[in-house]
């Protein structure tokens, strides 16, 4: 099989096994054409991409701006803030009139949880999802379970922990649905009132001791505290949370912890859920993210991009 | 009809499918010797002389040849296998993209005398997109271009091979194909008159 079973990439939800095999299988290939001398391959260079941010961002608008590049693709960026949705353009208009100028494909991050299904739904293009609010973030799942894969092997088995803000995090959730398809066990470990109700209900169990969900783990996958979306107050302060939910070295070698993975979607909160020790260390992959990150995304764009014929 | 190939009517070609030994493996056996022989004859001791081939399936030419050269000279030519699914020019032109295969080419190409090599020769278009791909490792002296088999008439585009192994006329809806058999017993060359056929 060499084709996704979706035209979008709106979330990990709604994909199979088989595309997740097939964007790794990709992405092997993209990884060594950016440790390449020359790191351009001319497959989209007659696809124009809009990437269009309404949040925040600078690994993720990076790292697709760099894939897009690096797939020759025409790129032009748009942000939220020096638009007209500020004078109250919607949504559907504000794309339609970048898919006027032709544009083949669209990258979007918006607040809202299900702004690209809707907008799939009303506009002829592929869309790939960099992030909606607090629902999927689905590039970087796959770069996550990427990048273990390139450590572990097969995940089948492997016990994965997400630690910390699970409630606020689109991260947690597209990371638990991608690593359950490839057959690992999640977990997830953080203060109650950051653990969404319910969660049980996707097959995650609920680890409230941070030591022994350590102990249990192949794998800690440290959330970064996102206080930007944190409308009241979930935890006395950062100290006490990092007291209790942080990662140090101390508190590995307490357990006797040697063997660990140590992943962190960015941005990191140094002294707040991983200790510089830690996240700079030799359990620390969260360089290989982002340098996977560039090559899963590649993947995923030449996929959409060359899955129907579209020229002749 | 004649001999005319008819489009809409595929079920006679379906009907009438068969199949023609163009080498068999003797032959092929000879042929892959005298290729080796023609490219020692031409670059001596292979001193700046690299060869790489076009994956999925120059490369399984590509390993034969190496080999045949270490047997007969007792020179380890530097080899690599090059993909060059990102460079096609068929890209969107097609309902599904193909999947790629690895690039494996762990010298530098700069300076070097390149001979490409690939198993059948068709349109042209394979090898166009095979020199795009290498010319991104850096800047070769000079390319040569090997193919087992040549189905002459057919190319597409300005593209000759500097060693052949067997040159073929056949028509459009024919397929040549080349056969390696794992313990390289019964190595052949088949002619098709359907395009379905494996």
């Amino acid at each position: 099989m060499s084709k996704l079973s979706t035209k979008h990439l709106l979330g990990i939800k709604n994909i199979t096994r088989d595309d997740i095999d097939l964007i790794f299988k990709t992405a092997d290939n993209f990884k060594e054409v950016i440790n390449r001398p020359i790191k351009k391959v001319p497959s989209l260079r007659d696809i124009t991409i809009a990437n269009i941010f309404f949040e925040n961002s600078t690994r993720t608008k990076l790292s697709f701006e760099l894939a897009e590049k690096r797939l020759s693709a025409d790129v032009i960026n748009f942000s939220a803030g020096s638009s007209s949705v500020k004078k109250g353009e919607t949504l559907i208009d504000t794309v339609n009139n970048i898919l006027a100028m032709k544009v083949d494909m669209v990258v979007m991050r918006h607040p809202n949880p299900g702004a690209h299904v809707f907008l799939s739904k009303h506009v002829k293009c592929a869309i790939v999802n960099a992030g909606d609010g607090a629902h999927e973030h689905p590039t970087q799942a796959l770069l996550d379970a990427f990048s273990l894969r390139e450590r572990l092997g097969d995940l089948t088995g492997k016990k994965i922990l997400i630690v910390g803000d699970i409630l606020h995090s689109r991260v947690a959730l597209s990371n638990i649905f991608c690593l359950q398809k490839l057959g690992a066990e999640v977990r997830v470990c953080g203060p109650a009132t950051l653990i969404p109700k319910h969660i049980e209900s996707l097959g995650v169990k609920v680890m409230p001791n941070f030591k022994e969900a350590l102990v249990w783990c192949d794998v800690a996958n440290m959330l970064r505290i996102q206080l930007e979306r944190q409308d009241i107050q979930y935890f006395p302060t950062l100290r006490e949370y990092s007291m209790q939910y942080g990662l140090s070295n101390d508190l590995l070698e307490s357990i006797d912890k040697k063997e660990i993975i140590i992943m962190h979607p960015g941005p990191i909160n140094r002294g707040v859920e991983i200790t510089s020790d830690i996240a700079d260390g030799q359990h620390s992959i969260i360089l290989n993210q982002v340098e996977n990150g560039v090559a899963v995304r590649m993947a995923v764009l030449y996929l959409l991009a060359g899955q129907t014929n579209t020229i002749s | 009809m004649g001999i005319f190939f008819d489009p809409n009517q595929e079920y006679i070609c379906a009907s009438t499918m068969e199949s023609r030994l163009l080498l068999n493996h003797q032959a092929l056996e000879h042929t892959l010797n005298r290729l080796a022989f023609e490219l020692f004859e031409k670059h001596g001791d292979f001193q700046n002389t690299a060869i790489i081939a076009l994956q999925p399936r120059g490369v399984l030419l590509g390993r034969r040849i190496v080999e045949r050269i270490a047997e007969l000279t007792g020179v380890n030519v530097p080899y690599g296998e090059l993909d060059v699914t990102f460079y096609r020019d068929d890209f969107r032109r097609r309902e599904e993209p193909l999947v790629p295969a690895k690039t494996n080419l762990d010298f530098s190409i700069e300076g070097k005398r390149i001979i490409l090599v690939d198993d059948v020769l068709y349109t042209g278009r394979t090898v166009r997109s095979g020199m795009d791909a290498m010319l991104d490792f850096g800047r070769p002296i000079q390319v040569e271009l090997m193919a087992l088999i040549d189905r002459r008439f057919s190319r597409e585009l300005p593209v000759q091979p500097d060693y052949i192994g067997r040159m073929v006329d056949v028509v459009k809806h024919e397929t040549v194909k080349v056969h390696w058999s794992e313990d390289n017993s019964d190595n052949k060359v088949t002619l098709y008159s359907s395009a379905n056929n494996e």
